[in-house]
C-alpha cells in the first residue's frame, strides 16, 4: 500500500530524443490511475521508469515517500505484467509464481501459502503443474497476474496486459482486473492504448501525446470537458467531431452569451467539437444550439445504435489533423436504434448548446462556454 | 505435397537403398574383417560372411594390445580420446555460452568489437596457427597432457555465433521480469537462460563431440607417450608397421570400435539434436 508520485519526470534517450517532457502525477494509495495515449506517446516509457527499467534523466519518482530513481526493480517493491506475459517457459506454473519470492530467501511454506492463495483468486488451481507453454493465452494472463499478487506489492504495474488477447477475453479479463484490484486495494498503474479499456478501469486517468499529459482526472470528467482537441477526438469511440470556425462563425454561433461574448476568446477563430451522440436528426432549430446540413454517405449499423457518416455543406478550411480526428467536412452522428436515413439524403443534425465544445484555434485550450 | 500412389515410392527406395548400400557396405565389411583371422585378409580374399575370431580379436585389441604392432591396448587409446573429446566439447560450450551472454546481455565498451574479433577467428583454425599454438603449448608444458590436447582448441567462435543468434531471440520482457523478481545476471543465467538453451546445447554437444573424437593433427603433434595416443592415431599407427604383416582384423576393430562413441552420440542425443537445431518454441 503506498501512493506514487511523480515530480516533473523526464527522460532523454542518449540519442537526444526526448521521450517524457516533463511529467507531475499523484496516484493515492489504493487508486488505479490508467495512462492512455496513442503509440509513441512515451506511456510505456514512463511506466518501465517506476518500474526501474528505464533510467530517469531529470524529477524524481516517489513510492511510498521514498524515492527511488537509483533503486533496483526487485526493491522498489513493484509488480509488472508484461504484454507477452514473460512467464518463464521452462519453469511450471507454481514456480514462475514462486521464483520471486524464493530469490527474496522467503522461507518455503509461506511461498506454498501464498502461491495457493493466489491460485485460489485466479482460480488457476488445477494448472500449478502445467508450464505456460500448454495453456491458453488467457490463462497464461492469469499467470502472470499471480505471478504479479503473489509478491504482495505496493504498487502494480501492467504494460498493456490485454492486448494479446482476443475481443472477449479481452472484456472478461478487464472486468476481473478491476474486480483484483478492488479486492487487493493495491496502488495500480496501467497503460493501455485503448480508450474504452482507459475509461473503464481508471480511477484516475492521464491522457498523454508525445511525452505530455494532456489532462489528468476523473474518466468522465474528462470525457465530458475535454481540455484539448487531442484528448477530444482520442477519448471517446467514434471520436468527437471537430469544425474549425471563424471568428465571425463563433461571434454570430454564440451571440450574446453573458461568460464568453465578450471575452477575447471567442472574438477569434477556433475549433468547435461535438459528440456523435450529442446529435439530433430533427428539422427543427434549438435556440443557440448549431444545426448542421449533411449529405449522408455512409451507416453503420451495429444493432443498438447506428452510425451516420455525412458531409456538411457548406465547406470549411481544413484543421491539422489530429490522430483519430475527421476529415475535414465529415460528420460523425450518432442515433440510437436502426432506422436510418439512406445513403445520398439530406438530413439536419442539431446539437444542444450545452452540448457544444469550443477549443483555441490550435486545439491546445478548451474554452468553457 | 505428399503422394500415394502403390509404386509410386518404388523409385525414390531404390535410389535410398543405394545411398544406404554406399555408405554402409565399408563399415560392413570393416565389421567382417574385424572377426577373421590375420591370414584369411592377408591371402587377398575378403570374405563377405562373418568369421569365428571376433571375441578374441576384440579381446586383444581392447584389453591385452597386440606385442607386434601397437604396444598399446585400444581401450586406453579410447579413453584418451573420450576424456578429449569430452572435455573440448564441454569446453567450447561452456566458454561461448558466456562470451555470447556478455555479448547479448550486457552493454559495455567495445562490446561489437569484441563480438568482431570472436567472429574473425573463424578463419583461424588449428592448422593455420599451428606453430604459435604449439610454442605456447610447449613453453607451458602441457606437451602429453589431457590439457595440452583439449585447451589449445576450446574456442569456438561458430559456437558463440550460435548462442548469439539463440539469446537474441529471447524476449527481453523474460529478462526484466527476472530484474523484477529479484534475480541478478548470474540468477538469470542460471536459472532462465541455461535451461533455455538445453537443447541448442545437446544439438552443439553432439557436433562438438565429434569434431574433438576426429581430432588427428593436433594429438599427433603434442603427444609423443605411447599411453597419451587418442584411438584416431592408433588406427594409424596400427596400419603403419614394418617388416610385419599389418595385422588388418586389428586395425579393422579398432577402427569400429572408434566409430561407436560418435554413433552412441548421436543415437541417445539425435532427439534433442533435431529439437534444437529446428525449434524455435519460447
Amino acid at each position: 500500500m503506498a501512493s506514487v508520485t511523480l515530480r516533473n519526470v523526464s527522460k532523454t534517450y542518449p540519442g537526444g530524443f526526448e521521450a517524457i517532457k516533463g511529467i507531475g502525477l499523484e496516484v493515492a494509495d489504493g487508486q488505479f490511475c490508467v495512462l492512455v495515449g496513442p503509440s509513441g506517446c512515451g506511456k510505456s516509457t514512463l511506466l518501465r521508469m517506476v518500474a526501474g527499467l528505464e533510467t530517469v534523466s531529470g524529477g524524481d519518482i516517489d513510492i511510498g515517500g521514498r524515492i527511488v530513481n537509483a533503486i533496483e526493480p526487485a526493491e522498489r517493491d513493484i509488480a509488472m505484467v508484461f504484454q507477452n506475459y514473460a512467464l518463464y517457459p521452462h519453469m511450471s506454473v507454481y514456480n514462475n509464481m514462486a521464483y520471486g519470492l524464493r530469490n527474496r530467501g522467503m522461507p518455503k511454506p509461506e511461498i506454498d501459502t501464498r502461491v495457493q492463495e493466489a491460485a485460489r483468486i485466479l482460480e488457476i488451481g488445477p494448472m500449478l503443474d502445467r508450464k505456460p507453454g500448454q495453456l491458453s493465452g488467457g490463462q497464461r494472463q492469469r499467470v502472470a497476474m499471480g505471478r504479479a499478487i503473489v509478491r504482495q506489492p505496493k504498487v502494480f504495474l501492467f504494460d498493456e496486459p490485454l492486448s494479446n488477447l482476443d475481443a472477449k477475453l479481452r472484456i472478461a479479463m478487464r472486468v476481473e482486473i478491476r474486480k483484483l484490484q478492488r479486492r487487493l486495494k493495491t496502488t495500480s498503474i496501467y497503460v493501455t492504448h485503448d480508450q474504452l479499456e482507459a475509461m473503464t478501469l481508471a480511477d484516475i486517468l492521464v491522457v498523454m501525446n508525445s511525452g505530455r499529459v494532456e489532462q489528468i482526472g476523473n474518466p468522465l470528467d474528462i470525457y465530458q470537458k475535454p481540455a484539448t482537441t487531442f484528448v477530444a477526438s482520442f477519448i471517446g469511440a467514434p471520436p468527437m467531431n471537430l469544425m474549425p470556425l471563424r471568428a465571425d462563425e463563433i461571434r454570430s454561433q454564440f451571440p450574446g452569451d453573458s461568460r464568453a461574448g465578450d471575452s477575447r476568446a471567442t472574438r477569434e477563430a477556433g475549433i468547435l467539437g461535438i459528440r456523435p451522440e450529442d446529435f439530433l436528426i430533427s428539422s427543427d432549430a434549438i435556440a443557440g444550439g448549431i444545426a448542421l446540413d449533411l449529405t449522408v454517405e455512409a451507416i453503420e449499423r451495429v444493432g443498438a445504435e447506428t452510425f451516420i457518416y455525412g458531409t456538411r455543406q457548406h465547406e470549411v478550411q481544413g484543421v491539422a489533423a489530429n490522430p483519430g480526428e475527421l476529415p475535414p467536412g465529415e460528420v460523425i452522428v450518432r442515433i440510437p436504434g436502426a432506422i436510418a436515413p439512406a445513403i445520398g439524403e439530406r438530413i439536419r443534425a442539431i446539437a444542444p448548446r450545452d452540448k457544444l465544445h469550443l477549443f483555441s484555434a490550435d486545439g491546445r485550450k478548451r474554452i468553457d462556454l | 505435397m505428399v503422394e500415394h500412389r502403390r509404386f509410386g515410392n518404388l523409385l525414390p527406395h531404390l535410389v535410398l537403398l543405394a545411398g544406404v548400400a554406399i555408405v554402409a557396405f565399408p563399415v560392413y565389411l570393416a565389421i567382417i574383417a574385424s572377426t577373421h583371422d590375420n591370414s584369411v585378409i592377408a591371402n587377398g580374399q575378403m570374405p563377405l560372411i562373418p568369421g569365428s575370431h571376433a571375441i578374441e580379436t576384440y579381446w586383444n585389441t581392447i584389453v591385452s594390445g597386440t606385442g607386434k604392432t601397437t604396444r598399446e591396448p585400444v581401450g586406453g587409446m579410447m579413453l584418451n580420446s573420450l576424456i578429449m573429446a569430452l572435455g573440448i566439447a564441454a569446453g567450447k560450450i561452456a566458454i561461448s555460452i558466456i562470451s555470447a551472454y556478455a555479448i547479448v546481455f550486457f552493454s559495455f565498451p567495445f562490446r561489437m568489437t569484441a563480438f568482431w574479433t570472436i567472429f574473425i577467428t573463424l578463419m583461424l583454425p588449428v592448422e593455420v596457427r599451428i606453430f604459435p599454438t604449439y610454442k605456447i603449448t610447449s613453453d607451458l608444458h602441457m606437451l602429453d597432457s589431457y590439457a595440452g590436447l583439449i585447451l589449445p582448441l576450446i574456442a569456438s567462435a561458430t559456437a558463440t555465433l550460435l548462442f548469439r543468434q539463440f539469446f537474441m531471440t529471447v524476449p527481453k520482457e523474460l529478462v526484466e521480469a527476472s530484474k523484477i523478481d529479484g534475480a541478478g545476471p548470474i540468477r538469470f543465467f542460471w536459472d532462465t537462460l541455461l535451461p533455455l538453451s538445453v537443447t541448442n546445447i545437446a544439438a552443439l554437444f553432439v557436433i562438438l563431440f565429434i569434431y574433438g573424437w576426429n581430432q588427428y593433427l593436433w594429438p599427433l603433434l603434442i603427444t609423443t607417450r605411447d599411453d597419451m595416443q587418442t584411438i584416431v592415431i592408433g588406427i594409424k599407427k596400427i596400419i603403419d608397421v614394418h617388416d610385419a604383416l599389418t595385422e588388418w582384423q586389428v586395425a579393422m576393430a579398432t577402427a569400429v570400435l572408434a566409430m561407436l562413441p560418435p554413433v552412441a552420440v548421436v543415437v541417445l542425443m539425435q532427439r534433442l539434436f533435431v529439437k534444437g537445431l529446428i525449434e524455435t518454441e519460447k
